[in-house]
Parts: structure tokens; sequence; C-alpha cells
């Protein structure tokens, strides 16, 4: 049943990104890239973690992706204009890239080699309360930093986007 | 038939997002596709972390993934407000126009 639930949304989730990777419109990407979080968020059930598939649906699905939605739709961002490339790039991307996951691929089996299955319900320490706990103690210097940060991006967000007043 | 899933499999399709998020990076010439390949590589990166948190049975990787998300929504707002500016000076979102400081 796990293994059914992971390679639906697992399936999903590649063909998704794909997706996101060859649309030439933005829309159709914006699109894919939520199908993408969504099913992570699933995923994230799987592995224990409720508060961060919640704050992926709210926050990278919902928030963010709708910023994104918004300038497009304010740009008017049409299809990408098609340029030729160099002929290396064309050539070698591909290549490339599926050497790289190869790579990828047989090192995570030789580090990891059956250690640990993962089923449902088999780690639940990642509810809002534990993710609190942790967040108001252990990572508390962290957190408060995070916050003068999320200040400097509004600042810098209007700052870069204002009219010019004088 | 398996009954549980092995932890290797989080990890490849993490690999896997994070190379067609690489992917989208280099190859895209539209600047807000670009923008939306970091997202999906940072999407892969968190579910590596939340595989880790798993593994090791500690919730410190949900936390980690949580700063990241918090970051990720900071670098949008700044991101979209720089390409907002682009736009309004330019009237172009094609990455290869945009290269002022190239010479």
């Amino acid at each position: 049943m796990d293994v059914i639930l992971f390679l639906v949304f697992a399936i999903i989730a590649v063909v998704c990104a794909i997706n996101v990777v060859v649309q030439t419109h933005p829309i159709s990407s914006a699109v894919s890239l939520v199908g993408v979080m969504a099913s992570l968020a699933v995923l994230y059930l799987l592995l224990g973690a409720e508060f961060l598939a919640a704050a992926q649906v709210i926050v990278y699905a919902g928030a963010i992706m709708v910023l994104f939605v918004f300038v497009i739709m304010l740009l008017n961002a049409g299809a990408e204009a098609k340029k030729g490339r160099s002929f290396t790039a064309q050539l070698l991307g591909l290549p490339l890239l599926v050497a790289f996951l190869g790579l990828m691929a047989y090192f995570v089996q030789r580090l990891f080699p059956q250690s640990t299955m993962v089923h449902f319900g088999g780690f639940r320490g990642g509810g809002a309360a534990e993710i609190g706990h942790a967040l108001f103690t252990t990572f508390l210097l962290p957190f408060e930093v995070t916050s003068i940060l999320i200040l400097v991006a509004i600042l810098g967000a209007i700052v870069l986007a204002r009219k010019e007043m004088d | 038939m398996l009954t549980a899933v092995p932890i290797s499999w989080f990890l490849t399709l993490s690999a896997v997002l994070f190379a067609l998020g690489v992917a989208g990076f280099v190859f895209r010439r539209n600047i807000i596709t670009v923008f939306m390949s970091i997202e999906l590589m940072l999407n892969a990166v968190n579910l590596s972390f939340v595989t880790f948190s798993y593994h090791q049975k500690q919730v410190n990787g949900h936390l980690y993934a949580f700063f990241v998300m918090v970051v990720a929504a900071a670098e949008a707002a700044v991101g979209l407000a720089i390409i907002l500016t682009i736009f309004k000076n330019r009237s172009t979102l094609n990455i290869d126009d945009v290269d002022s400081m190239k010479n």
C-alpha cells in the first residue's frame, strides 16, 4: 500500500517536473510546479511530516505560486522565443544529466542498502507540537534571525517595486 | 512484493527532481521559468531533509526544511520584485537580453 502511494505520487512529481522544464509558456510551468508541490506534500505525510505537509500546501502551493502566477499575469508573459543555442550544449546536456542521475542513484543505493524502510506511521515526531517545541528551544536563535530576514525581504521588495517619488 | 518503501527511493526521487531543476535553470531563457526551476531545486532538497529526518528518527530535518521554506518565500518576494523592475526598465523577460554587466 505504501509502495503504491509512493510510486503514484513520485511519478506524478517527476512528470510534472519534466513538464515544468519543457513547457514554453510560463503559466503552464507554474501549474505543473503546483502539481510537483502537492505530490511532495503527500510524500511528506508518508514520511510523518504532518506539519511540513500542511506548510508545503499553504506556503508553497498557496502563497509562493500565487505570487508567481500574479507576476506572470501582470507582465503578460508570452511563450518563450525559440533561439538557437550552442551545439555543444545541445549535444552534451542530456547525456551529462543522465550520467549525473545514474551516479547519484548508484551512490544512494550503495550508502543506504535497504537499511531503513519507510512505512506510514513509522515516525510520529513531525506534528505541530514537536515542531513548535524544537523551534522555540533548540532553534530559537535561527527563528529570531529569520524574522529579521523576512523584514529585510519586505523592505527590499518595497524599495524595488515602488515608483520613483521625486 | 515490498510492503514498505526503501529510503533510497526517496533520495533518488529527490536527486531526479534536483537534476530537472538544474536542467530548467540552465536551458530555459525565460527569467520567470528560471526562477521556478530554483523553487523546484529547493523542493527537492527539502524532500532529502525530511527523508533523513525519518532515517535518524529526529525532528531536526523538519526544522531545516521549514527554514528553507521561509527563505524561499523571502527569495520569491525579492526576486519577483527584481523581475518587475527589469521588465519595467527593459521590456523583456529573456535573460540573454539582460547582459549589461558583460562588458
